[in-house]
């Protein structure tokens, strides 16, 4: 569908400097004024009723294509791992996966840093840059070979893509899926301890500092590694940190009755780690939230905790979550925003995730306070496996606009 | 043994189903101490029974037990076949190796398989922790798990507090009649990977005894010491004042690495020798879970001890422990008065 003229009259504008009631108008996909505007002739108008009117939310970092949940959660943009099968280490599949969303759902997918995820060969990062790979990522996996990690960092630097890592050391982590302690312990789950996360963090910042290489570590979990980014944020080092609502929502009691829809990767932490992950939102040391949405059905997840797949679908979920944390004080509408949407694009270089002149037209009309109940049965996404299931959320996406034009309408 | 008289459940214990609320004995973490009574209780009377020459109930007549062991084992399928037999159960054993599991048949197939067959009671034991509560959900008849992963092993942990109950009564410490107050236990071994380790920290605390657990470092599971027990790496300081000693083997099929340099070294610092042994409270008891590993984590003359070893009795509790529980979980599928579904009400749990 060609993108029509649209105004988006009697809004809160969700900007970065604060929310300001106003009107948003887009003409040819992209936005073409907001604040004191005055809708052309011809101009389909929208009245927004009051609502948040916000950048549709970029999604930085999940696991499968999944459009109803996406749409459903506001996001417009998806930047899709590399832990498919095969995985995206060739040129050819990552220009397929960038067109397959289209027009109404972005996908970005990051390229796999090594072949196979093995962590021993660089990939054809170039090749797959230049077939629309907007960033370069390890998988769910660790890199243990630090020569190659520095030979990756040196090359990502070069091409000037971020390099998107999953800290944990797998020395440490083995085969582990439960993080040491108490819960673990009375569950008899192999676990490793919260430090793996740590000592991973430690040696990509060195490395990356030393290659010159922007770093996003997808997910920071614990507290001694917050403190290891927020120092070397305080230095200069370009790195950004992010997190998914299951780990600043969620400690490893969930788990508990061997609960295979909180088996996360990395597994989720105890009270006083959760409490770090809100603080460092809270503080700026995390700049993205992200879902992680990793559908998986019973053939996954119906199995012994061990043996289970980790993840969860998180789509659906991801605003909601975030909005609890606005309601909490932890941080204001604008910068939850930033960690949705502003943050993540930037990274990604893409021209959206804020509502300025110029951006594309990725808008999502929000009401904050609107109830709802999580159905694990009822959702959107392929499969129901979110540890929220049968709660309480509030907030929720009214309409959604990918490029000017309305989704699903 | 001295024919000391069997104390009676009836009177100690809430009435009918309310004594022993739960459809399923998956681990001793879902069980009030006075429930774990009960079963100890309970079992009294096949203790008798076992050491009669006509060893035979017909409580479970009619019923069928299926013995579902996901992992190797021979004395505890042994033990509750043995059990199911002299109850009157007719009982069937189904060995992993046999299976359709090795075809590639899901976990919940097989449960859904075992279900449609009209089991009256599944006893399973699984290599994966949590697997044993996965299929009790599944299926409509009580499950027992006889040992999953390194999460529990609730029928020996019980067996172990009747071996102990008996052999401390034949020394005349009738202030253990009941409970294990104040009993000092020493557990020492392959703590991390041990459900029986789990299964015995849960219900000997509950009891009420002190429990030390020795291990070495790679070996102890993090924040065991929240499970109310005290850890140790030094097995002499753990067995200083111990009246109980119970040693657990190395279980290398679960390791994934190396946790000790070598068998030799383990024995060194962790062995029960007769000569450690004299760190522990002059006439202390020896348990072993089975099976043992001679001249590794026990010498022979220790386990062998006259008087000391309880490690055969345990063997015999196990069946009358077990007993115990098939009658109680069945309960309801006989229609005992007090435990019907009428009188449950849908109130189980």
């Amino acid at each position: 569908m060609k993108p029509v003229a649209l105004t988006i009259v009697n809004g809160t504008l969700v900007t970065p400097d604060g929310l300001c009631p106003g009107t948003l108008r887009c003409e040819g996909a992209r936005i073409v004024s907001l604040g004191d505007v005055t809708p052309h002739v011809g101009d389909e108008i929208i009245d927004a009723g009051g609502k948040l009117v916000a950048p549709g939310i970029v999604d930085l970092g999940v696991f499968t294509v999944d459009k109803p949940a996406f749409h459903f959660g506001g996001i417009t943009r998806a930047a899709l791992m590399p832990d498919q099968n095969p995985p995206l280490d060739h040129p050819a599949r990552v220009q397929f996966l960038a067109y397959s969303g289209k027009p109404d759902l972005w996908v970005h997918p990051l390229a796999a840093a090594t072949v196979g995820l093995e962590g021993h060969n660089l990939a054809e990062l170039a090749l797959m840059r230049d077939a629309g790979a907007r960033a370069v990522a390890t998988g769910r996996r660790w890199i243990a070979d630090s020569g190659v990690m520095l030979r990756l960092l040196r090359y990502a630097a070069m091409l000037d893509m971020v390099v998107v890592t999953h800290a944990e050391d797998g020395g440490l982590a083995g085969d582990a899926v439960a993080t040491a302690g108490i819960m673990a312990t009375r569950l008899g789950l192999p676990s490793a301890p919260a430090e793996a996360e740590a000592l991973a963090v430690a040696r990509d910042i060195a490395l990356a500092e030393l290659a010159g290489a922007r770093l996003h570590l997808r997910q920071v979990t614990t507290r001694a590694a917050l403190d290891l980014v927020r120092a070397a944020k305080r230095r200069g080092v370009a790195v950004t940190a992010g997190v998914t609502p299951a780990h600043f929502m969620l400690s490893d009691i969930a788990t508990a009755e061997f609960r295979t829809f909180a088996r996360m990767s990395p597994p989720l932490r105890d009270e006083a780690d959760r409490q770090a992950v809100i603080e460092a939102i809270g503080d700026g040391t995390i700049d993205v939230v992200a879902s992680g949405h990793d559908p998986r059905g019973p053939e996954d997840k119906r199995l012994p905790f061990a043996d289970a797949e980790p993840g969860m679908a998180g789509a659906e979920t991801l605003l909601a979550m975030v909005l609890t944390l606005v309601r909490d004080g932890v941080i204001d509408m604008p910068r939850a925003f930033a960690l949705l949407a502003a943050n993540p694009a930037a990274l990604l270089g893409v021209e959206a995730g804020v509502l300025a002149e110029g951006m594309e037209a990725d808008i999502a009309l929000v009401d904050p306070q609107k109830p709802w109940i999580v159905s694990s049965d009822k959702m959107e996404a392929s499969a129901g496996n979110t540890p929220f299931d049968r709660q309480p959320a509030q907030g929720r996406v009214t309409a959604l606009y990918k490029g000017g034009v309305r989704v699903g309408k | 043994m001295t024919a000391t008289p069997t104390p009676s459940a009836s009177g100690r214990f809430p009435a009918g189903w309310y004594a022993f609320p739960h459809r399923d004995l998956l681990g001793i973490g879902q069980l009030q101490t006075h429930e774990i009574m009960f079963l100890l209780a309970e079992a009294e009377q096949w203790v008798e029974l076992n050491r009669q020459p006509s060893k035979h109930s017909n409580s479970l007549s009619g019923l069928t037990i299926i013995n579902a062991f996901f992992e190797n084992s021979t004395r505890t399928l042994l033990s509750f076949e043995i059990a199911g037999k002299r109850l009157g159960a007719d009982v069937v054993n189904m060995h992993a190796a046999q299976s359709s599991v090795k075809k590639g048949e899901t976990l919940i197939d097989t449960a859904v398989t075992l279900n449609a067959m009209r089991a009256d009671a599944i006893v399973i034991r699984h290599a994966s922790s949590g697997a044993v509560r996965l299929i009790a959900e599944q299926v409509d008849c009580p499950v027992l798990n006889a040992g999953d992963g390194q999460h529990e092993h609730p029928t020996q942990a019980l067996l172990d507090a009747l071996a102990l109950r008996h052999a401390l009564r034949e020394r005349g410490r009738t202030e253990f009649a009941e409970g294990l107050w104040g009993l000092r236990v020493t557990i020492c071994g392959d703590i991390l990977h041990s459900r029986v380790a789990r299964s015995n920290i849960l219900c000997l605390t509950a009891l009420g005894a002190e429990v030390r657990v020795c291990a070495p470092p790679a070996l102890m599971p993090a924040g065991i010491e929240e499970m109310g027990v005290k850890p140790f790496h030094d097995f002499d300081a753990a067995l200083d004042g111990a009246e109980v000693v119970m040693m657990l083997r190395l279980q290398n099929e679960r390791m994934n690495g190396q946790f000790v340099p070598s068998t030799r070294e383990y024995r060194h610092l962790y062995g029960l020798t007769a000569k450690r042994l004299k760190k522990a409270e002059p006439n202390a008891l020896i348990m072993h879970p089975g099976p043992m590993n001679r001249g590794v984590e026990i010498d022979n003359d220790v386990a062998d001890l006259e008087g000391r070893s309880i490690i055969t009795r345990q063997v015999e509790m196990g069946v009358a422990i077990r007993m115990a529980c098939l009658e109680v979980l069945t309960r309801r599928t006989r229609g005992v008065p007090g435990w019907s579904a009428a009188d449950m009400a849908g109130e189980i749990v």
